[in-house]
């Protein structure tokens, strides 16, 4: 009875999932969708449950609740403006955890019993080259998704580009995981040597993550986090062959080939390859982009710059990775508000790669309760912005720079940007004149309709807020 | 053994194709709820993780078994509860969509 029960209830948990992944994109069944996979997970540990018959609960219950109640705390606790982080990190535990499952098998089938032979011998074709792939991909999983994590929420510096050259660096370490790889799954002979080779692997392939992640710079972890969260499905699915279970595979495949859809829209969005962004030695051409001198370059106060807003009749804000350092989503929305209210009409330009993951700006303003109707993606705001008076730039950069059509030698040359120059006036708010980012320089901010606010945006944005107010009581 | 893996192959491939199937068009406000929700989907390894944890006794495998079960289980339910509050955040103009 339960020997075709429990394959029945995977594939119930399979159907689940999908119907669930496919609730997610759209907007009026994401909640449902999300809480469809979750259904789904439940099936498939019940199932799970039924199929393992008589258990040891111990290590079972105390792995589960220490994991579930970090997992909720985390959850519960951590603000909208570290999502980035926080899926990053979430992203790593999900890939550690497939390396660690494919472990543990090595160990209960043949390191405990002392089965003599290969790994190739004692699990076939199937359990020895994905055991070694899950292994691979998922310590490289974790161990990218700890640096991103890391290097998002400020904890780690480190110039991008340091590491030199990447693509042989990376390339040994390839290497290097595929020779352990073999070693584990066809030369090592007996339970000794495998247990050293396993370890030799995992070690391997965490440096591996390691160094591929570390050298890539911030604007870039949009295609990294994206990249993470496909792979962290790959190693759930290479994990599935080990185990020979269907629902591990086709959940794994699912989340492998969103994420890898995803990785491509933040690619194509910055007009970059993918093995650009892994292997390049990017921001070698940042010196030969022209002078990196700012000339002509004027700075405003905000009471100047509320004096322009006040007349604008149609305002477009252009949200950026800066808007997250100072977290002034809420002050945005204010400031918006207020704008609405003088009858102003408002809308948000949000370029694909603002900010550090895919729609990171999104759930800012979603949190700050923006109506996601008021969120225009490029293409459309583009035309727009002819007919806009007023675009406020707050804390971007990259996605508005004119270099990227103008300037060949520019490192960012190709990717698409937002034309916000169109209109009739410009507001830059943006703490320095500092580069950021490999060094390039924006023409932007010397245009004449340009005018630059130095300040941390939620600081400016309450100043502009307060002298709005100042003149609104005035008329 | 081969005919197992050709099962697996079989699965795989045409999950890959439903996956790519179905996420054709995502609109980008939902980039990053699609995102954690999918990474909490890849949680599925939690499942495996319960073969591993599933003797009592104070082994490696079981150590490493505990230890997959923990991050799968922090993967799992931050993953689908961070989606949920990121969604239920999500408003139309006008009406709360939750």
């Amino acid at each position: 009875m339960t020997a075709s029960l429990v394959p029945l209830l995977y594939l119930v948990s399979a159907v689940l999932f999908i119907v669930g992944l496919k609730g997610l994109t759209k907007v009026r069944s994401a909640r449902r969708g999300n809480a469809v996979a979750a259904l789904a997970m439940l099936v498939a540990i019940v199932a799970t449950l039924l199929d393992l018959g008589t258990f040891d609960l111990r290590w079972i219950l105390i792995g589960l609740t220490a994991g579930a109640l970090i997992g909720l705390v985390a959850a519960m606790k951590v603000e909208m403006t570290a999502m980035p982080e926080m899926v990053a990190l979430f992203n790593g535990c999900g890939g550690g955890a497939s390396a660690l499952v494919a472990a543990a098998i090595f160990w209960v089938d043949i390191i405990e019993p002392g089965l003599p032979g290969t790994l190739f011998e004692s699990l076939g074709a199937a359990g020895s080259i994905t055991g070694f792939l899950s292994i691979w991909i998922g310590a490289v999983t974790l161990s990218g998704s700890v640096v991103a994590f890391l290097k998002l929420s400020g904890r780690l510096k480190g110039r991008p580009g340091w590491l030199r050259p990447r693509n042989v660096v990376n390339g040994l370490f390839a290497l290097a995981a595929v020779g352990a790889g073999t070693w584990v799954a066809f030369l090592a002979d007996g339970a000794t040597e495998l247990e050293t080779a396993t370890v030799v692997l995992a070690a391997v392939s965490l440096i591996g993550g390691w160094l591929l992640v570390h050298p890539i710079g911030g604007a870039d972890m949009p295609v990294v986090i994206s990249l993470l969260n496909s792979l962290s499905g790959v190693a759930a699915a290479a994990t599935g062959f080990v185990l020979g279970n269907n629902v591990l595979i086709i959940a794994g495949s699912l989340v492998g080939a969103s994420g890898l859809i995803l990785t491509q829209i933040m690619c194509r969005a910055m007009n970059r390859t993918l093995l650009n962004v892994l292997f390049a030695d990017f921001g070698d051409g940042a010196a030969g982009g022209g002078s990196s001198e700012y000339e002509n370059v004027r700075s405003f106060s905000p009471e100047e710059a509320a004096l322009v807003l006040e007349a604008a009749e149609r305002v477009s804000i252009v949200p950026g990775y800066g808007l997250a350092v100072a977290q002034a989503q809420h002050a945005t929305r204010a400031l918006a508000d207020l704008l609405q209210a003088r009858g102003c009409e408002v809308t948000y330009a949000i370029h694909p790669v603002a900010g550090r993951m895919p729609g990171h700006m999104n759930v800012l303003l979603a949190e700050a309760d923006v109506p996601y109707e008021q969120l225009i993606e490029m293409d459309q705001a583009n035309p727009e912005f002819k007919r806009t008076d007023v675009v406020l730039v707050l804390g971007a950069n990259d996605v508005v720079n004119p270099a990227a059509e103008t300037d060949r030698g520019s490192p960012i040359f190709g990717m698409p940007i937002l034309h916000v120059a169109d209109a009739g006036t410009v507001i830059v708010v943006k703490r320095s004149l500092s580069p950021g980012y490999a060094g390039i320089k924006n023409e932007l901010f010397e245009h004449d309709n340009t005018m630059m606010i130095f300040k941390d945006a939620k600081e400016a944005l309450q100043e502009l807020i307060a002298e709005l107010k100042e003149l609104t009581a005035a008329a | 053994m081969m005919g197992a893996l050709l099962v697996g192959l079989y699965v795989l491939v045409l999950a890959v194709f439903v996956g790519f199937e179905i996420i054709t068009k995502i609109p980008p406000t939902l980039h990053t709820p699609l995102m954690s929700g999918a990474n909490a989907i890849s949680g599925i390894t939690l499942v495996g993780a319960l073969y591993a944890a599933r003797s009592g006794e104070a082994r490696v495998s079981s150590i490493l078994g505990a230890l997959a079960l923990a991050l799968a289980a922090i993967n799992v339910v931050g993953g689908f509860l961070v989606t949920d509050r990121m969604l239920g955040m999500f408003r139309s103009r006008g009406k709360k969509t939750s």
